[in-house]
């Protein structure tokens, strides 16, 4: 049993909890972000896939790897502006329309992909991102491992953290974001548009989704394959409560899920004889268990899922 | 301009509306279809070869209809209370596993008109807790049975993952990760010989004319409409939204454990992993297409199945992957729930 508690100090280990972490933090942000907006974007799961599929495929073609990045980003900001048409101006189900658009992107993602390679044939792997360590930083022992010799597109996570819960609650522009969750129609009786808002804030999250999924292809792993997201965008919906929809308790959310998610991937090795189910499975059930502790006193967007129509109450 | 609520929808407009939806899907998808270098037409003429052109397509077609039907039924039962069940390929596959493990076990020496009621029963039982689970979730802590249904569809397949290849590991089957068999006599009777199609399909439909007997006749299918229509007025009626939930929770959870149940009792006869190609989420679009009606489950069940069928058939004649098949049916998706908004509203100036 010392060699499970020996594990939780090791460098290696907390690397990895940031870098497992990194795709959680892009897709909770974009989660976040549109929830605040008032809409639930179920989308996820799909837009993730696409992101992944589309980055890796642009590298594969010969693009540069921040083109990848920024392809992903693109695609899922047209796969939010099809949720955001649907579920904002025409004010459809936002369940229906999100899961509609998982089964879409992710489906389209398969197609296209085995278009271009035949079942069978091994997938056709790329040069992902190399870490990128911070020059003087990266030297300080365990700390520098840890923090500073991440790939860049980690750096960019922790920074769109930043950036996100700085324009949320301190810019005229997040405050209208947020008074669209809450209350549209004070929005409107401001002057501003509700529809746009909200539209905005679907197109910028699914960005973020896009691009959180486009680093399991760029950075966690060096090609595509079907399946592969396995239900990280469901967990980012489950940490978007968990994080009472602010930005930084969701990069503490991620980083906690990380964490356990790489000390089972060690425990696995470390104790044998556990089936290995067993470890895969408790990911989605501590995801399930967070969601019960906190959802009697999460505090919801008032106007969450409630479609806006003028002068309509 | 401004969508204005109908104040009655004409049946011609839900009819003609999930027809409208499927044809803007197909000719969505024929242009993925043309950028694969094949003609649209010359594919669909192969899709509905493969699974309406012989005698043992069609029987191939009705088999892979037969579980849509229930998880169709599944998906539509919850929706109508608005308890969003997207858990039913879990619930399938635990129905699967209780369905292998009983039928192997204490069942096997029944005489079959005993035993296959009962697994069927056992597969409906162990659905419906896992969908229980969350309701009840839902009604005690305000847990969104959403991601709760759907983080489950994941812990479900690894747990039949770890029962096929620990306790319940057939050791006849060359280290093939599947379950132990139903004893034989336990198995689904085929209801044409020498085709795949079992009396299962007979199950799916009865299931349909109950569900729309119980939503039509009785108390319960009162109640889960109001409670999906206006929990709050439905309360206001004198409602109890808990227990016309959990009521909704164990016929949902029951159908798609019965979806389960059927595909191991009549078509493979043990559990794999590998056993569901995402029948649990072909459920709810074909409850959507469906426009939550059971007439309507059967219909789309069927026709959703003459895609998969068929496109696994086009895919072996042309260079047309069989993942049209998921794209044609997302798209059915997302343009039904437009074609709906607009048999329900009218533009006004």
């Amino acid at each position: 049993m010392t060699g499970a508690l020996d594990l939780l100090l090791t460098a290696s280990l907390w690397a990895a909890v940031l870098r497992i972490a990194t795709p959680l933090i892009f897709g909770t942000l974009g989660a976040l972000l549109c929830e605040r907006a008032g809409v639930l974007n179920l989308g996820i799961e799909g837009i993730m896939t696409f992101g992944a599929m589309i980055g890796w495929l642009a590298v594969y073609q010969g693009a540069d790897l921040w083109t990848g990045l920024l392809a992903a980003g693109l695609a899922g900001a047209l796969f939010g502006l099809l949720h955001a048409w649907l579920t904002v101006p025409l004010g459809l189900s936002q369940h229906v329309s999100g899961l509609g658009i998982t089964l879409f992107a992710s489906s389209l993602s398969y197609y296209l992909y085995r278009l271009l390679v035949v079942v069978g044939e091994s997938p056709p792997t790329i040069q992902p991102f190399r870490p990128l360590p911070i020059p003087g930083l990266s030297t300080i022992p365990f700390l520098g491992e840890v923090l500073f010799d991440q790939a860049a597109p980690t750096y960019l996570a922790l920074a769109t953290v930043a950036v996100l819960s700085y324009v949320l609650a301190r810019t005229p522009l997040g405050l209208a974001i947020r008074m669209t969750g809450e209350n549209p129609h004070a929005v409107e009786a401001q002057g501003l548009n509700p529809i746009r808002l909200r539209t905005g804030a679907v197109v910028a999250g699914s960005a973020l989704m896009g691009v959180g999924g486009a680093f399991l292809t760029t950075v966690a792993f060096n090609s595509f394959f079907p399946y592969m997201v396995q239900g990280r965008g469901w967990i980012c919906i489950a940490l978007v409560v968990f994080s009472s929809w602010r930005p930084g308790k969701a990069l503490l959310g991620a980083l906690l899920f990380a964490l356990f998610d790489a000390y089972q991937l060690r425990l696995q090795n470390a104790v044998p004889g556990v089936p290995y189910q067993l470890f895969l499975m408790a990911p989605y059930l501590l995801s399930i268990l967070a969601l019960v502790l906190v959802s009697r006193r999460a505090r919801v967007p008032e106007a969450l899922m409630a479609p806006y129509r003028r002068g309509e109450r | 301009m401004r969508l204005e609520r109908r104040p009655y929808v004409p049946l011609a407009y839900a009819i003609v509306s999930p027809l409208a939806a499927v044809l803007a899907a197909l000719l969505l998808a024929g242009a993925l279809i043309a950028a694969a270098g094949v003609s649209p037409l010359a594919a669909y003429g192969e899709m509905l070869k493969g699974a309406l052109g012989s005698r043992l397509a069609v029987t191939e077609m009705l088999a892979r209809a037969t579980p849509l039907i229930l998880t169709g039924l599944a998906a539509a039962v919850a929706f109508r209370a608005r308890l969003w069940n997207i858990g039913a390929e879990g619930q399938l596959y635990l129905g699967a596993l209780v369905t292998a493990w009983a039928g192997h076990g204490f069942v096997s020496t029944l005489p079959p008109l005993l035993g296959i009621p009962l697994l069927m029963l056992l597969g409906m039982a162990a659905g419906a807790l896992l969908l229980l689970g969350p309701t009840a979730l839902r009604l005690g802590f305000g847990v969104d049975e959403v991601v709760t249904t759907l983080l489950l569809n994941f812990v479900a397949v690894l747990f039949v993952g770890l029962m096929v290849e620990g306790p319940l590991k057939d050791p006849m089957a060359f280290g093939w990760p599947a379950s132990v068999p139903v004893a034989s006599d336990l198995r689904l009777p085929d209801l044409i010989p020498r085709s795949r199609l079992h009396i299962g399909l007979l199950v799916a439909v009865g299931a349909a004319l109950l569900v729309w007997l119980a939503n039509a006749r009785t108390v319960w299918g009162a109640e889960s409409l109001a409670a999906g229509l206006s929990p709050r007025a439905a309360a206001f009626a004198g409602v109890s939204l808990p227990r016309t939930l959990l009521g909704t929770a164990t016929l949902s959870g029951g159908l798609a454990g019965l979806a389960g149940a059927i595909e191991v009792l009549g078509s493979t006869g043990y559990v794999t992993t590998t056993l569901s190609p995402g029948f649990g989420y072909a459920g709810i679009v074909v409850a959507m297409l469906a426009g939550l009606h059971p007439a309507g489950v059967v219909a789309a069940a069927v026709f959703l199945a003459t895609i998969f069928v068929g496109a696994d058939a086009m895919s072996r004649a042309t260079e047309v992957p069989s993942f049209i098949a998921d794209v044609i049916m997302s798209l059915s998706l997302l343009s039904m729930i437009v074609a709906l908004l607009l048999a329900t509203h009218r533009l006004v100036r």
